[in-house]
C-alpha cells in the first residue's frame, strides 16, 4: 500500500468532565471514501474539528502525506488541502451563490470569474447550480451544493462531510453520491460522517467506528451488515421500534382549508391544508425542508395564529389560541430547530423544562416559579430519555445535538399530550437515540395520543407512520395508509402534492 | 499566541470576579494616569475611593453617597429588565425629566394646602409621567417597528425642551420675581421628599431604590415575568414558542423602566434638587446605563455598581477641589471602569489558551 494521505496517531482530547477522543488512530488513503461512525457524543465532531484545525488535541499527532500536520486554524487546514462541509450551512440567505462563495475566500477574484468557475465546477461534477441565484430561494440540497462547490474550488486532497444527506431527497442523494464517487476516482479522499448505515454501505470503502471517544472497530462496510455496524456503534443489541396494530379512534385534530401567508421573506405560505388526525395514530408528513414544515408547526403550536375555523381540536376552534392555552388542552409541539427555538441555548435544562412545561406540569403558581418542581421534571426527562448530561443545571448549549433533541422531545412526551406535533424528531441523532425517540412516539400513540411526525427521512416515516402525507410548496397531499406505499408512489406524492391523485391513477 | 476558547457554559467564578478585577485594573491604570498628570497616584486613588467613606469629613460625604446613588440604582434597575430582554431604552433621562415635571406639577397644584395625601399623589404622578413618556417609543416599536433606541434617545431632547418651557412658563414660581424655576418643593412640607432619618441622606427615594432592588431580584429569579424577560433576551424565537407575547413584553419592560426613571425624577425634584429648573437633570439617566451594565444587569450587582459610581462622583469632586484634578480625568476613570469590565467580561464565556500548549 502506498503512503496514506492522512494518518492520525493517538489523538486525545479532553473537555472538563469528558474525554471526547481517546487515543484515536487510523489512516485514510488517497481517493479513499472513509466512513466515520458513532453515536452522538462518541467524539466524531471533535475528531473532524481536530483535523480541520478548529480544536487542538491534548496529545497525539497527525500527518498529511507523510508531513507533520498540526493546523492552528481552519485556514491552515484549508491551505494544506483539507476542506469541510458542515452539517449546518453558513450561508447568507439574501446574497447570491457567487457572493456567498466569495465571502469564504481569502482573496476573492471578481464576481464574474467566480461565477464562471462555479459553472465549470458544477458542470464537471454534475452538481447543477446557478451562481446568480439568491441563496434564500434554494432548496436544502442546492444550498449544500454551494458548500460543496465552495470546497471544490480549493482543490482539496481531503473532503470532510458531516451528515451530508440528512437534508436531501432521495434524488439529491443520488446526485451527491455520483459526485463523491467521481471525486474519489480523481484521487480526493473523503471522510464521510453519517448515521445512515445503508448509505455508508453503498458509498464507503472503509469505516472506523467510535464509541465513547475510542476506536472500537474498523470494518469494510460493503461486507458488513447495517445491523452489525449499528451494534458495533452502540455496543449493545439494537432495538428496532415495534408498532402495534390498533383500531383508529375519533378525530382529535381537524384542519380545514388551513391557509396562511408566509411569515417572512424566505418562508412558505400554507395553502388549503385539509387533514383529520385520529386518536392513537401516527401521521407521517414527508417532504423536503422549506415546503411549509416550519409554518405548519407554527400554526399548530400557536406561534402563528390562523383564521377562524381552520384548526379544530376536539371540535373547538383553537386557531386563535396562544401557545400556552393550546398546551393546557393537550396540543403540544416540538419545532425542528433545537438551539434557539425549541430550547434556549444559554439557559439551564431546568429553565428549558419550564419553557414549555410550565402550564401542564403546574410549574408556576400565581406567576411564581416552583424551581424544585421544575428541576425534578427536568430530572425525569433526563432519566427517561437517557439524556447524557451531568445534571439539569447545565446549559442547553453544553449538550450535543442528539442529546438536546432527546431532551426536547422527551420534555413534550413526558407531559402526556393528546396531540403531539414533532418536526424532524431524529435529525442529527444517532441510530440508537433515534430508535428510542421513535419508540417513544409510538408508545405515546399507543396510549391514545395522536402524533404528527414531520420528517425528511422517508425510512423513518415508513417505519412509524400509520398514514402518510406529503407537503409540497405549502400544500398537503391527501393522506394515505403508509403500509404498502411504494417508493415510486411516495416520490410522486413528494413531487407535487396537489396533483397526487392523478399521478396515483397513472402509477 | 493567545487564543480564546468558548466555555461550554459561562464560568460562575468569573461572573463574580470580573467586576472586582475591573475595579482593581481601573485603580491601577487610573493611578498611572494620575501619575502622568503629576499627582501622587496613591493619594489620588485614596481620595477618590476611600476619602468619601473614611476621611474626617466622611460624615458629610456618606449621605451624599445615598443621595447620588439612589437615582442611579432606581433607574438602572428599571433599565435592566429591558436590557435583559433586548429592548434598549436609552432615553431614561427623558423619562426622569417628565416624571419630575408631572410629580412636581401635582405638588404645585395643591400649593399651599397641607395634606398627607399630596406626596403619595406626587409619587404616583411621577411614575405615570415616566411610564407614559416611555410608552411613546414602546408603542411605536410594537405598532410600527420603529427603533426604540433612536426614538427614546430623541425624546430626551424633547423632554429637555419641555423642562425648559415648564421652568419658564407653566410651573414658574409666581413669587419668583420673574426668575426661571418653580417654587421650592423641599420647603413645602406636604410635597417635600424629606430625609427619613435626619442627616443620613436616607430620603424616600433611597428607600424606594432598595425596595426596587429586592422586588427586581424576586421578579427575575422567582417569577415567570423575569423568566420571560431573560428568555426573550437570549432566544426570541424560543420565547415566542414558550408563549411570550413579544409586544406585551416590550411594553412591560419600557413601562417598568419609564416608571422607575419617573420615580427617580420625582424624588430628586422634591428632595435634593428642590425645584423644577432649566438645568434640573444632570445625566443620571445616562449614567444609569453604565451602572446597569457594571452591575451585570443583576439587581444586587446594580446596587453595588450604583454605590461605586456614586463614590467616583463624590470622590471625583473631592479630588477636583482638594488636588486640583481636572474633571476630565475623573470621567476617564469612569470610562475605564466600563472598559475594563467589558474587557474582563470575555473571561466569563471564554477561556484563554496560551499558544505554547499546542501538542
Amino acid at each position: 500500500m502506498t503512503e496514506p494521505l492522512l494518518r492520525l496517531s493517538g489523538l486525545t482530547k479532553g473537555y472538563p468532565g469528558v474525554v471526547a477522543n481517546k487515543d484515536v488512530s487510523f489512516t485514510i488513503g488517497p481517493g479513499e471514501v472513509h466512513a466515520l461512525l458513532g453515536e452522538n457524543g462518541a467524539g466524531k465532531s471533535t475528531l473532524v474539528k481536530t483535523i480541520y484545525g478548529l480544536v487542538k488535541p491534548d496529545a497525539g499527532t497527525m500527518a498529511l502525506e507523510g508531513q507533520p500536520f498540526q493546523p492552528a486554524e481552519p485556514r491552515a487546514a484549508r491551505a494544506a488541502g483539507v476542506a469541510m462541509v458542515f452539517q449546518h450551512f453558513s450561508l447568507f440567505d439574501a446574497m447570491n451563490v457567487a457572493e456567498n462563495i466569495a465571502l469564504g475566500m481569502e482573496n476573492p477574484p471578481p464576481q464574474a470569474e467566480i461565477a464562471a468557475r462555479v459553472r465549470s465546477v458544477s458542470d464537471q461534477y454534475g452538481l447543477p447550480l446557478d451562481p446568480d441565484r439568491i441563496v434564500g430561494e434554494l432548496s436544502a440540497g442546492e444550498r449544500q451544493r454551494v458548500e460543496i462547490i465552495r470546497c471544490l474550488l480549493q482543490d482539496p486532497k481531503l473532503l470532510i462531510m458531516d451528515e451530508p444527506t440528512s437534508v436531501l431527497t432521495p434524488q439529491e442523494v443520488e446526485i451527491l453520491f455520483k459526485t463523491l464517487r467521481q471525486l474519489s476516482a480523481e484521487g480526493t479522499a473523503i471522510l464521510y460522517i453519517s448515521h445512515k448505515l445503508e448509505e455508508i454501505r453503498t458509498l464507503c470503502d472503509n469505516a472506523t467506528v467510535l464509541r465513547l471517544g475510542q476506536v472500537v472497530g474498523e470494518c469494510d462496510p460493503r461486507q458488513t451488515s447495517a445491523r452489525d455496524m449499528a451494534e458495533l456503534m452502540v455496543g449493545a443489541t439494537l432495538h428496532v421500534p415495534e408498532k402495534a396494530e390498533k383500531p383508529s379512534g375519533n378525530t382529535v385534530l381537524a384542519l380545514a382549508g388551513l391557509s396562511a401567508k408566509a411569515p417572512h421573506q424566505f418562508g412558505t405560505a400554507l395553502r388549503e391544508i385539509n387533514l383529520e388526525v385520529r386518536k392513537g395514530e401516527v401521521l407521517g408528513i414527508g417532504g423536503v425542508a422549506g415546503n411549509g414544515q416550519d409554518e405548519l408547526v407554527a400554526a399548530l403550536s400557536g406561534e402563528m395564529k390562523s383564521a377562524k375555523g381552520m384548526i379544530r381540536y376536539k371540535g373547538d376552534d383553537v386557531g386563535q389560541m396562544p401557545p400556552n392555552a393550546r398546551r393546557k388542552i393537550g396540543l403540544l409541539a416540538a419545532p425542528e430547530e433545537r438551539m434557539g427555538h425549541a430550547a434556549a441555548p444559554d439557559m439551564s435544562l431546568t429553565e428549558n423544562a419550564i419553557l414549555t412545561a410550565m402550564t401542564r406540569q403546574n410549574l408556576t403558581s400565581k406567576g411564581f416559579l416552583h424551581w424544585g418542581k421544575a428541576r425534578s421534571f427536568a430530572d425525569e426527562v433526563i432519566a427517561a430519555f437517557d439524556v447524557r448530561t451531568p445534571g439539569p443545571e447545565n446549559a442547553a448549549r453544553s449538550l450535543s445535538g442528539g442529546n438536546l433533541q432527546k431532551f426536547v422531545i422527551g420534555r413534550e412526551i413526558m407531559q402526556s399530550p393528546e396531540v403531539l406535533v414533532v418536526n424532524q424528531p431524529t435529525w442529527g441523532v444517532d441510530a440508537s437515540a433515534a430508535a428510542a425517540i421513535r419508540q417513544a412516539l409510538l408508545d405515546l400513540a399507543e396510549k391514545g395520543a395522536a402524533v404528527i411526525v414531520i420528517s425528511q427521512d422517508l425510512d423513518e416515516l415508513m417505519e412509524i407512520s400509520d398514514r402518510f402525507a406529503a407537503l409540497n410548496e405549502g400544500r398537503l397531499s391527501a393522506p394515505r395508509p403508509a403500509q404498502g406505499l411504494t417508493v415510486e408512489e411516495i416520490g410522486l406524492m413528494l413531487g407535487g402534492a396537489h396533483d397526487m391523485e392523478m399521478a396515483h391513477v397513472d402509477a | 499566541m493567545i487564543m480564546l476558547e468558548k466555555r461550554p457554559q459561562p464560568s460562575r467564578g468569573w461572573t463574580f470576579a470580573t467586576p472586582v478585577v475591573a475595579v482593581v485594573l481601573t485603580m491601577f491604570f487610573g493611578g498611572l494616569l494620575f501619575a502622568a498628570l503629576g499627582q501622587d497616584p496613591l493619594v489620588t486613588i485614596r481620595t477618590i475611593f476611600l476619602d468619601p467613606l473614611f476621611s474626617e469629613f466622611a460624615w458629610f460625604y456618606r449621605p451624599q453617597l445615598l443621595i447620588k446613588g439612589a437615582p442611579l440604582v432606581l433607574i438602572a434597575i428599571g433599565l435592566s429588565f429591558g436590557f435583559r430582554a433586548g429592548i434598549w431604552n436609552i432615553g431614561a433621562e427623558g423619562q426622569y425629566i417628565v416624571g419630575a415635571i408631572c410629580g412636581a406639577a401635582v405638588g404645585l397644584a395643591f400649593y399651599p394646602i397641607e395634606s398627607f395625601v399630596i406626596f403619595p399623589l406626587m409619587i404616583i404622578a411621577g411614575a405615570i409621567g415616566g411610564l407614559l413618556w416611555a410608552m411613546i417609543p414602546g408603542i411605536l416599536r410594537v405598532r410600527f417597528g420603529t427603533n426604540e433606541i433612536l426614538v427614546s434617545l430623541m425624546l430626551v431632547y424633547v423632554a429637555e425642551q419641555l423642562l425648559a418651557s415648564m421652568a419658564l412658563g407653566a410651573l414658574r414660581n409666581p413669587d419668583g420675581m420673574g426668575f426661571p424655576g418653580s417654587r421650592n418643593l423641599s420647603q413645602y412640607d406636604s410635597a417635600a421628599n424629606l430625609e427619613i432619618i435626619a442627616g443620613s441622606g436616607m430620603h424616600w427615594g433611597v428607600l424606594t431604590a432598595f425596595l426596587a432592588v429586592i422586588l427586581a431580584y424576586v421578579a427575575l429569579s422567582r417569577h415567570i415575568f423575569g423568566f420571560n424577560v431573560r428568555l426573550s433576551g437570549q432566544s426570541p424565537r424560543a420565547a415566542r414558542f414558550a408563549g411570550v407575547n413579544p409586544g406585551m413584553l416590550i411594553l412591560s419592560c419600557m413601562g417598568i423602566s419609564g416608571a422607575l426613571a419617573g420615580l427617580a425624577g420625582l424624588f430628586e425634584v422634591a428632595g435634593p434638587a428642590g425645584q423644577i429648573s432649566i438645568d434640573f437633570n444632570v445625566g443620571y439617566g445616562f449614567t444609569a446605563i453604565i451602572v446597569a451594565f457594571l452591575g451585570r444587569l443583576h439587581p444586587v450587582g446594580i446596587l453595588l455598581a450604583g454605590g461605586l459610581m456614586a463614590l467616583t462622583y463624590i470622590g471625583g469632586e473631592i479630588a477636583q477641589s482638594n488636588l486640583g484634578l481636572p474633571i476630565a480625568a475623573i470621567q476617564i476613570l469612569q470610562g475605564m471602569l466600563l472598559f475594563f469590565l467589558l474587557a474582563v467580561d470575555v473571561l466569563t464565556n471564554y477561556r484563554v489558551i496560551w499558544g505554547r500548549q499546542v501538542a
